[in-house]
């Protein structure tokens, strides 16, 4: 009975999806599919190594503190980062008082209340703080921006597919939409040239971004320590700062791997060389005849070298 | 139930021998889980797994419960108490990653588990109720696995809880008051995610009851084995203390291994980038997809794209519920009198076909709904239900199978190297009459 149900329900669900499928593949071949454009100018993020990428990669203090000087004179202006705190800073080299002085100085204030009236003010920023949105709320962001909201990027390099590679890529990625082509030569369609206020980017998931190109030219920040700041240093750096406000104990955690790894490893080859020792008796054919009748009477254990191993 | 040769627990000292006579919990643990429990010499490595998922439970329980010290479930502080315990909290973010591989981990093992009794023939008598608890265990799991995913309350878990419980919006008549009453709301707010975070703590105690009614059904007959023969003799089993427990812990120190490696070295391949992303009730991800362990399923709520008497939506609700229902069935579906694998030519055949069947499901159910895909996913359909309603059936009615070895023994010892080979594919050494 079960069996003749389940048959009939089978056949029942499988007649379904077949009828699924065949109407599935008559459109299919009937009408043409077109590759959509986002598809064909899409691009994946450009191939860009790391000093954190693999199992023992380090955060560059050096590249962070130059990734942290680009967010705080370009990106800042209009991208919050709340996750992050200034005392976080200390973590990539600034000192005590170098973390002070920057939260003192950071351009934006804190929200807070006036001590006597109780009435809404500002503050200084201290290094307890988080960095302070650029905005007050979603709406003055958006408009300040063409009404497009501004994400915060403390999480960006781990929100997005290909991660600081993608950020990199896509702050160098700005290209003119009259004259691009992709690899096949196609030039964009006029259809999907950016409207008013967005920008082409082919490494933007649907092509066109609101953000303005962010880093427009070489030396456009003037590096603490002297390195030549080109865009594709600028775009680097932040992208790696991005990398360590999104994985902070990124380091933490490639030297916890390193020892757990070692530690399980020793600890599997003693169990493997425990694991044949107990069995070595047990493998091999018992002493056969003998013993036999015993046991199917019920009495005496058997006489397998595994147990005359124990 | 033990086998008539089973070691009796012996206490060792006056202390032992006080405490088994008041409460004999290490005689329990002893009949069970040591020297006293006899199991089939010959299981082999896929007899791990179920120690392993074992093990993945009590992880889960133990970092989860770590985690809830430091986790809020609002709607407003649910992300940022997440991102609180990756970066403030003491080793926060091993616990959390440590948790969300278990999650998958977990799966990884149970699956395999399930499929070592689909061809191991695990599920027949006299181990149906075995197998049904089992069944019972992954529902739960799925359930407690769904709400976990919700908590961190980013674009995935907002829009996956939508889009799961808007499968019982697909129900008719009732389905959209059902759907509203389960979320407390018309979308995931913070009702959803009060009462997710409420059930998350609670299901996997719940689990943990369930597997030891698991345990304790397969203890009436003893594990089954790779040859799928009954035990006859004290030769045809080991006490499960020491020779299982020293191969469960080599399997469980190579589980280990891989699962740390992901944790520490790829601890976010198994999520989605877009969880990274706090939940906004008005911008839909461009790509809805489930963890990875439900894409199988996914991909069958997708595959019915055609309304047929009932909406496609409702076929694609109850085909992905029938797929695993299904298996609470199986011991009466199948009924062929032969349990392993081994010994049935055809169903081997058709049982690697289901395994690859599977994982293409679950390739195309992580993949957008687009053609081909669905197209594949259609045929994989079909052959997952085919497989259990239509073949099995009528495989065990016309199969014809190998001779079985006359018991575990002989199976084993007919040649050293030929553990749970079918028998008639290798000599018979002259010592097996």
């Amino acid at each position: 009975m079960v069996r003749l149900i389940a048959f009939l329900v089978g056949l029942g669900f499988c007649f379904i999806a077949g009828f699924s499928l065949i109407t599935g593949a008559i459109t299919y071949l009937t009408e043409p599919h077109e590759e959509s454009v986002e598809h064909k100018f899409h691009l994946e993020p450009r191939d860009i190594a790391y000093s954190f990428d693999g199992p023992f990669g380090k955060y560059n203090d050096q590249q962070l503190q130059r990734g942290f000087q680009v967010y705080k004179e370009v990106c800042a202006s209009c991208h919050s980062l709340s996750l992050v705190s200034f005392r976080n800073l200390s973590e990539i080299g600034y000192g005590e008082p170098e973390v002070k002085a920057i939260a003192n100085q950071w351009q934006i204030e804190v929200p807070s209340i006036d001590p006597k009236t109780g009435e809404a003010s500002s503050r200084k920023a201290i290094p307890a703080d988080a960095f302070p949105s650029p905005y007050p709320n979603e709406t003055a962001a958006r408009a300040g921006n063409n009404n497009a909201l501004p994400p915060d990027l403390s999480l960006m390099a781990k929100a997005r597919h290909g991660g600081s590679a993608y950020i990199a890529s896509l702050l160098t990625g700005y290209r003119d939409p009259a004259t691009y082509k992709n690899e096949k030569g196609e030039a964009l369609p006029a259809e999907i040239r950016p409207g008013q206020g967005l920008h082409f980017n082919p490494y933007f998931p649907n092509l066109n971004i609101a953000m303005p190109p962010p880093i427009a030219a070489d030396g456009q920040v003037t590096y603490a320590d002297g390195t030549a700041a080109t865009r594709d240093q600028m775009a680097k750096d932040v992208s790696a700062f991005l990398a360590w406000t999104a994985e902070p104990r990124l380091e933490n955690r490639h030297r916890t791997g390193l020892a757990v790894l070692i530690f399980l490893l020793i600890s599997t080859v003693l169990a493997y060389m425990a694991y044949q020792n107990i069995w070595a008796g047990a493998k091999q054919p018992p002493a056969r005849g003998d013993g036999d009748d015993d046991y199917a009477s019920g009495h005496g254990h058997p006489p397998t070298t595994g147990q005359k191993h124990l | 139930m033990s086998f008539p040769w089973a070691k009796a627990y012996q206490p060792k000292s006056g202390l032992m021998r006080w405490i088994d006579e008041r409460l004999p919990l290490p005689r329990l643990v002893f009949n069970s889980i040591g020297g006293g429990y006899e199991v089939p010499r010959n299981l082999n490595y896929m007899w791990n797994f179920a120690v392993l998922a074992g093990f993945a439970l009590m992880l889960q329980i133990v970092t989860g419960i770590i985690l809830a010290m430091h986790y809020a479930p609002a709607g407003t502080l649910a992300f940022q108490s997440v991102e609180h315990i990756m970066r403030n909290v003491n080793q926060g973010w091993l616990l959390r990653y440590a948790h969300a591989n278990g999650a998958s981990f977990f799966f990884i093992v149970t699956y395999i588990h399930i499929f070592r009794g689909l061809y191991y023939g695990s599920y027949k008598a006299p181990r149906e109720l075995v197998w049904m608890l089992g069944v019972v265990i992954l529902l739960l799991m799925m359930a407690t696995a769904f709400m976990g995913y919700v908590l961190p309350w980013g674009q995935m878990s907002f829009w996956g809880a939508k889009v799961i419980t808007g499968l019982f919006g697909a129900i008719p008549l009732v389905g959209e008051p059902i759907q509203t009453w389960l979320l407390g709301g018309f979308a995931p707010d913070n009702a959803a995610l009060n009462r997710f975070f409420s059930l998350h703590y609670l299901l996997p105690f719940v689990i943990a009851g369930v597997v030891i009614l698991h345990i304790w059904a397969l203890h009436i007959p003893g594990s089954n084995n790779p040859t799928g023969v009954d035990i006859k003799s004290p030769r045809d089993t080991l006490p499960f203390h020491p020779y299982y427990t020293a191969k469960d812990g080599f399997g469980l120190g190579v589980f280990l291994i891989i699962y740390a490696a992901v944790t520490f070295y790829a601890p976010n391949y198994l999520g989605h980038a877009d969880n990274y992303i706090p939940a906004n009730a008005l911008s839909t991800p461009a790509h809805i997809v489930p963890e990875w362990y439900f894409w199988p399923f996914y991909a069958i709520l997708r595959a019915f794209t055609v309304d047929f008497i009932l909406p496609a939506k409702l076929w694609g609700v109850l085909a992905m519920f029938a797929a695993i229902l299904l298996l609470f069935f199986l011991p009466w579906i199948d009924r062929s009198p032969v349990r392993s694998g081994n010994y049935r030519p055809t169903f081997q055949k058709f049982f690697w076909i289901l395994v690859a069947d599977v994982l293409v499901l679950g390739w195309v159910g992580g993949l957008p709904a687009e053609e081909p895909y669905v197209m594949i996913s259609q045929l994989a359909t079909m052959y997952y239900f085919a497989h259990f309603l239509i073949i099995l059936p009528i495989l065990s009615a016309t199969e014809r199978t190998l001779p079985l070895p006359s018991s575990i023994a002989d199976s084993v010892l007919h040649g050293q190297q030929a553990e749970s080979q079918p028998y008639g594919t290798t000599p018979r050494p002259a010592a097996a009459e």
